[in-house]
């Protein structure tokens, strides 16, 4: 849209936005004090939503998009960016979220999905998305879709980091095996990946994705944290692990200052330092496969 | 990232925020860039860039790396800075807002968020003092200098706010030439801030 010269809702516009929270951690939380302890901890942003997944999971149920007299109040509590959830393929709760000027929407498989064959058309909004991917198929497929940034997807609500390690993996190898493939190769990896071709070889030329690629879904201590910003994220969600720990405030700033410092194994070490009690986790294996959230969406 | 060729060498602060952006451009301008987590990594350097990012989570954290204090030494003994979009918040002397931690090193007010929320994020055509055509301004969620003092030249306005000062060994720019492929700002903080001769 152009007004007074300005342009409003250009993809750089989009994913410059994510490019400056990187290097920083994003928050779950469920009212304005949450999003205080988040914001003096060090968070670059918060995701405000009714319920962390860790209930979702306990509570069962229909999980939609929250009520916006929630999102606004915790948009009147900080003044770092707020995100906010909407289902998958729910293009009208998205409508909504933008109506209320949330800074990034999640279309998260966090939440039951309206939709199970189409994404939103992403493209359609100027505010921006981020969207969960399992590797670099789906990434792709959701920037083509025009998400603006990728966030592995992990296993919500878990507190088990091995499915987040999974999918990091899976995207991140992917990218180094299309960076080595020769030009004629690329039309036939595409439709192996089943992503766009001009997609694939943006990837293949840059040697990574076009968007910022964070992590989500089971990180629960700094350790976690460094972990996966070891293995390529330029960020991290971190949802049920703040909020259903001993000490949230104590274990925000610890997990902020360990993906700072994710390099540094004594910076990581000094955070994790008496930390008190992370939340209970969960055991893939005794997941049931309804209970699998990564497999929403596709 | 350490520092062995003979060339300058400038600093990118990198607490967090678009880090890479700038040390690419700077890489494609023939300097060397260097990644500033703690006050040592700052010897020897021609300049430092405040980069864009959340000017509220890299204020906490230049308190508690101690670089706050590191920094501003670095610009009072005469090194140049250059902030973008959360640099130039940091960089002012004031804030309209609530109170976070700031390098004021800038005789300046600043409005955070200025422009709005993310969906009035935009990009428009700029004049600039000392540009021969308009550079094409990315603001996010973008500040603007509410009002500036003495010693503060202006050198850019988006309907009367100030998006782009200098002083002496400072300047800032309340968009973000990183996320452009043009150099020009680049060039100008390396060769007009830094005094640092390029062929």
């Amino acid at each position: 849209m152009a007004e007074n010269g300005r342009l409003t809702g250009t993809f750089r516009v989009k994913s410059g936005m994510a490019q400056m929270l990187k290097g920083g951690v994003i928050m779950d939380v469920v009212d304005a004090e949450q999003a205080k302890i988040a914001e003096d901890s060090g968070a670059v942003a918060v995701m405000a939503l009714e319920r962390v997944p860790a209930d979702i999971r306990a509570d069962g149920g229909v999980a939609r998009m929250s009520d916006p007299e929630m999102i606004s109040g915790i948009q009147e509590a900080v003044s770092i960016p707020v995100m906010a959830k909407a289902r998958i393929g729910h293009f009208v709760e998205a409508q909504v979220l933008e109506a209320l000027e949330v800074d990034y929407i999640d279309e998260s498989e966090v939440l039951t999905p309206a939709d199970e064959k189409h994404h939103i058309d992403k493209a359609a909004f100027e505010i921006p998305f981020v969207c969960g991917a399992t590797n670099l198929g789906e990434a792709l497929r959701r920037i083509g879709e025009g998400a603006a940034m990728i966030r592995s997807k992990g296993e919500a609500g878990t507190g088990n980091v091995v499915e987040a390690v999974r999918h990091m993996r899976a995207i991140v190898g992917g990218i180094r095996r299309l960076s080595v493939l020769e030009e004629d190769e690329l039309m036939s990896e595409a439709k192996e990946l089943r992503a766009p071709y001009e997609l694939v070889r943006w990837v293949a030329q840059n040697g990574r994705l076009p968007v910022v690629l964070f992590t989500a879904g089971g990180i629960a201590t700094p350790s976690d944290a460094a972990l996966m910003m070891q293995l390529g994220a330029d960020g991290v969600f971190v949802g049920s692990g703040i909020f259903k720990s001993g000490d949230p405030a104590l274990r925000a700033r610890a997990i902020v200052k360990a993906t700072t410092h994710f390099k540094d194994a004594k910076a990581v070490a000094e955070a994790s330092r008496g930390l008190g009690e992370a939340m209970v986790g969960r055991e893939m294996g005794d997941l049931k496969a309804e209970e699998r959230l990564a497999t929403r969406g596709w | 990232m350490v520092g062995n060729g003979d060339g300058p060498r400038i600093g990118i602060l990198a607490l967090q925020g678009d880090v890479r952006e700038h040390a690419e451009i700077l890489r494609r301008l023939g300097v060397e860039p260097v990644e500033v987590r703690t006050e040592g990594d700052l010897a020897g350097l021609a300049g430092v860039i405040v980069p864009g990012g959340e000017s509220t989570t890299i204020g906490k954290m230049l308190v508690s790396s101690g670089l706050l204090d590191g920094l501003r030494g670095y610009f009072y003994r005469g090194g140049p800075v250059w902030g973008t979009c959360a640099g130039m918040v940091l960089a002012a002397s004031a804030t309209t807002g609530p109170r976070q931690p700031l390098l004021g090193v800038m005789n300046a007010l600043v409005e955070r968020n200025g422009f709005g929320r993310q969906v009035h994020s935009f990009e428009k055509d700029l004049d600039v003092e000392g540009f021969d055509a308009p550079f094409t301004g990315v603001f996010i969620r973008a500040p603007f200098f509410e009002d500036v003092g003495p010693g503060v030249e202006v050198l850019s306005e988006v309907e009367g706010k100030v998006v782009a000062a200098r002083g002496e060994n400072i300047l800032v720019t309340a968009f973000h030439p990183e996320l452009t492929d043009d150099t020009r700002f680049h060039e100008y903080f390396l060769e007009e801030v830094c005094g640092i001769e390029r062929s």
